[in-house]
């Protein structure tokens, strides 16, 4: 069973973390845009 | 544009969790293996989603080279990244299945090894790619995604061309090959609902792309006008 709950958990890990970074990236492009607009 | 990427990404999550639900609960558990086979719920989707992304990588790179289009460049790197994850999660979940199963973590089979050198071509294309500064360097990622196809179509077919530790395809490999229809009930949810958020991903990582790319050239603009008047000093 371990395994299995291993197997979902890091998926699920990995996935989060790539949509954290994706929205990360959005944030500090829309501070840049703003900069920009400056 | 907004509200339809909410739909999308509501429709995915309840996707998600009826797979969730399927894998963990309505299938049945399976005689050999027992629990630790539900792995393969979410396991060969993610394989499937990692196949459908290399693959239109390579034709967004053919149209790329053709058309030079930024569009398609960011398309490009938006289908090569979400790729590298779902190869990430394969590459990170097999070895969870392997162990209890095989009794091994890895073994450098045809199936294994190729996705793993799958998995570092695109790596490799994402780094040429961060570290391009203008230049033919999209070019050279765009040529690099085509060797990466070449290698899917390999980790596609190896487990069909050659004896492999990895199983033998589930389905259509013999007379005995397929699956409990209860489990091909959940396998099949897990896979739309892996394709969706596959999608989705791809979406929101054109878009960022998108952006970055205005943001480069507002900056390009930027230097570009303030040039003169360093010139004129």
């Amino acid at each position: 069973m371990k395994f299995l709950y291993a197997a979902y958990i890091i998926t699920w890990v990995v996935l989060i973390t790539y949509i954290g970074i994706l929205t990360r990236g959005f944030k500090r492009l829309q501070d840049e845009v703003r900069d920009l607009e400056r | 544009m907004k509200s339809k990427f909410t739909i999308f990404a509501l429709f995915t999550f309840a996707m998600l969790s009826w797979g969730l639900y399927a894998a963990m609960i309505q299938a049945p558990t399976e005689a050999t293996m027992g629990p630790v086979q539900r792995i393969f719920y979410y396991h060969v989707p993610c394989a499937w989603v990692m196949l459908l992304c290399f693959p239109a990588n390579f034709l967004v790179s053919i149209a790329y080279l053709v058309k030079r289009n930024a569009l398609l460049d960011a398309l490009a790197v938006s289908t090569a990244e979400v790729g590298v994850v779902f190869c990430t999660i394969v590459l990170l979940t097999g070895p969870i299945w392997g162990k209890p199963v095989w009794g091994i973590w890895w073994t450098w089979d045809a199936r294994l090894t190729s996705t793993l050198v799958l998995w570092l071509i695109y790596v490799s294309y994402l780094i040429l790619r961060k570290f391009s500064i203008g230049g033919p360097n999209p070019v050279l990622a765009a040529s690099l995604a085509i060797f990466g196809c070449i290698d899917a179509v390999f980790v596609f077919g190896a487990i069909r061309w050659f004896r492999t530790q990895h199983p033998q395809p589930v389905f259509g490999s013999g007379p005995n090959s397929g699956i409990d229809p209860r489990m091909l009930h959940a396998f099949f949810i897990n896979i739309a609902a892996f394709t969706c958020l596959g999608i989705l991903l791809v979406w929101l990582r054109f878009v960022l792309e998108r952006i970055h790319q205005k943001v480069e050239e507002a900056h390009a603009m930027k230097a570009l006008a303030a040039l003169p008047a360093k010139v004129s000093r």
